[in-house]
This record gives C-alpha cells, sequence and structure tokens, in this order.
C-alpha cells in the first residue's frame, strides 16, 4: 500500500509568533551596560579608636574642588587635564630613595614613597558630580599608569594580563590611597 | 489576430514571504543576546557620566544598584525637582540605605554578600551633597565597596 504523505503544516503565522516574542523582549530589556569605576570607601572608625596620626604635608596631594567645578591642587590652580601628571608625578616621587622601582623627580617638597603617598579630596555639596567622577577617573588613570610601567618592569607584560597574585603585588608597589573629606557646606 | 496577446490576469508577482520567520528570529536572537531585562521602573532620570577607565560588572548577581537622579517631570509634584535617591521602585532618604543595604544583603548567601557591591547609578547634573550622603550611608552600613556607573567615553563629554 502507498504511504501517504504527511500533511504540511501551514508556518505562515510562524513569522507572527516570532514578532510577538520580538516586541516582547524589545520593550521589557534595555540596552545599557553596566560598567563603571570602581573605588573602595573608607572604613568608618569606631568612635572610641583615636584619630591617624598627622600627615606630614609632603605626602598629602590635596585637591580642592568648589562649588563652581574649579579644582585647586596643592594651593595651585590646576585644569583637569593635567591632573593625571601631576598625580603620578606626586606618587612615584620617592623623596626618601627607598623605593627602587620608582623613576620620580625626588623632590623634597613630595612625597616619600608610594605607600605614604596620599591623594586627599575636597568637594563641596555644590559641586557637580561629573566633575567629581572625571577626577577620580584622572586619578584611577594615573594608578594605572603606574602600575602598567611597574609590571612591565617586573613582569614583561601590563598590569591586565597578569596573574592575580602578581596583580596583588602589583598593587601593592602602588597602593592606591584616596582620601575623602565631608564635602564642605556652601554658605 | 495580434500574435502578441496581452496576458489575462496579470498584476505583480507575490512575493514570498517564506523567509520571514527566519529574519525575525534572527533579530530575536540578537535582541535576546544583547539585553538585559529592565531591574526596575525608572522614577528618576539619569544619564550617567562618561569616564576612560571603566569596567565591566562580571558578575552580576552580586551587584546592587542606587539611582540618583532629578524625579521624571511626571512626578515632579510628587517628589519636588531637586535629585532624589531611588532604592528599587521607590524613592528613599539617605537614611533608609542600611536597612535597604541589609535587605540585599539578606537575600544572597553569607559569601556573596561580602563581595556585594553597590553600584551608584546616578545623573551627571546632580551635585556632590546627594552623592556624599549617599557614600555615608553605605559606610554607616559598612558597604564598602562601591562602583560609580559611567559609559565609556572622553571625559571632555562631562565637561561641557
Amino acid at each position: 500500500m502507498a504511504r501517504r504523505s504527511a500533511p504540511e503544516i501551514n508556518a505562515g503565522s510562524m513569522a507572527d509568533i516570532a514578532f510577538l516574542l520580538l516586541i516582547f523582549f524589545l520593550v521589557t530589556t534595555t540596552m545599557d551596560v553596566n560598567k563603571g569605576i570602581e573605588r573602595r570607601l573608607p572604613q568608618k572608625l569606631p568612635p572610641n579608636v583615636a584619630p591617624p596620626p598627622k600627615m606630614q604635608k609632603r605626602n598629602l596631594f590635596i585637591i580642592d574642588i568648589n562649588a563652581e567645578d574649579e579644582m585647586l591642587v596643592r594651593g595651585k590652580e590646576m585644569k583637569i587635564g593635567d591632573l593625571k601628571e601631576a598625580a603620578k608625578a606626586f606618587v612615584d616621587n620617592n623623596r626618601t630613595g627607598e623605593c627602587s622601582y620608582c623613576h620620580g623627580a625626588r623632590d623634597p617638597a613630595s612625597s616619600d614613597k608610594p605607600e605614604k603617598a596620599v591623594i586627599a579630596l575636597k568637594t563641596n555639596r555644590k559641586t557637580s558630580y561629573k566633575f567629581y567622577l572625571s577626577v577620580q577617573n584622572e586619578l584611577g588613570l594615573a594608578y594605572k599608569e603606574l602600575r602598567d610601567t611597574y609590571a612591565e618592569s617586573v613582569y614583561g607584560k601590563g598590569y591586565a594580563d597578569l596573574s592575580r597574585s602578581a596583580k596583588k603585588s602589583v598593587r601593592e608597589a602602588y597602593p592606591m590611597i584616596i582620601s575623602e573629606a565631608k564635602p564642605i557646606e556652601n554658605q | 489576430m495580434s500574435k502578441f496577446k496581452r496576458k489575462t490576469g496579470g498584476g505583480t508577482p507575490v512575493i514570498s514571504t517564506a523567509s520571514l520567520p527566519d529574519i525575525v528570529f534572527m533579530l530575536l536572537f540578537f535582541f535576546m543576546v544583547a539585553t538585559v531585562m529592565r531591574e526596575v521602573t525608572y522614577k528618576v532620570k539619569i544619564v550617567v557620566p562618561s569616564a576612560t577607565d571603566v569596567r565591566k560588572i562580571t558578575h552580576r548577581s552580586l551587584v546592587s544598584y542606587i539611582y540618583v537622579g532629578k524625579p521624571l517631570p511626571r512626578y515632579k509634584n510628587l517628589y519636588g525637582k531637586e535629585a532624589v535617591i531611588q532604592l528599587n521602585d521607590v524613592i528613599a532618604k539617605p537614611s533608609d540605605i542600611p536597612s535597604f543595604v541589609a535587605s540585599e544583603r539578606s537575600k544572597k548567601n553569607e559569601d556573596d554578600a561580602a563581595l556585594l557591591t553597590f553600584s551608584i547609578k546616578s545623573d551627571r547634573d546632580v551635585t556632590m551633597g546627594v552623592i556624599s550622603d549617599v557614600k555615608d550611608a553605605l559606610r554607616e552600613a559598612q558597604a564598602y565597596r562601591v562602583m560609580y556607573s559611567a559609559r565609556k567615553g572622553p571625559i571632555g563629554d562631562n565637561l561641557k
């Protein structure tokens, strides 16, 4: 007996079904990718602990941003474009000569060694967030470049390509110390 | 008795739509792969600032979001026009953040709770006042890992 071929299923509505699904996904999802600048907030000190000892002025890199998004770096006005180089020069300064891997100018008025170099960021409550983030970005880049240079000279490759333990040692060579004071109230 | 008889019942030939489902499915798969589900409905307007030193979030489950921005026009008379904080689907005060942190931590297991990062997804035009309130509240709740949401682009975009 001749076998009867199976009847063909009408696939005309397939497009409609796919369109329905497509529109559902268009409506419920967003394109935005989650990217950002990662930072660690400073630990909150318990109330009965003595405040940390006063730091030498040369080890402090004070960045003061006012309500008009103008920046004062170590008492001098500075444009955001110069901040990265200034921060690098400060961290890498190596006044004491203890830091064997630094390339700094050994300026007596600048930081002792990377472990001692503290960047203090002071803002005003009226400072705009985008300017603050730009400053954070430049500081992050300054450390990133210093770490990359160090990683290149010790391991022969960039920081991003290192193993986990090697990354840790690079981070310890150039620890990122950014302290943030409570913003000043605008009168 | 013309030799060239006009064809009867002419009209345009029918275009085959058999490959239409394939095309639509292709689009569908693209959108399924390239997009993510919306987490919440925004009640605030957010245009994140640009930065060059950005990192992509690798573990999406280990991130909670705090939204900061000015209320959308339709919520203006409800929440005013100053920048506010949004947690999940509600507008909140900085003092609500510690309990938000606790509830986000309780959703994760113990190991993951320690690694939880709070992403501050903020509009570029807010001032530091509200941001530092958020940061103080996070420190209060001992949530020290933060991420300032930004999109990749030259910082010159921020200064315009």
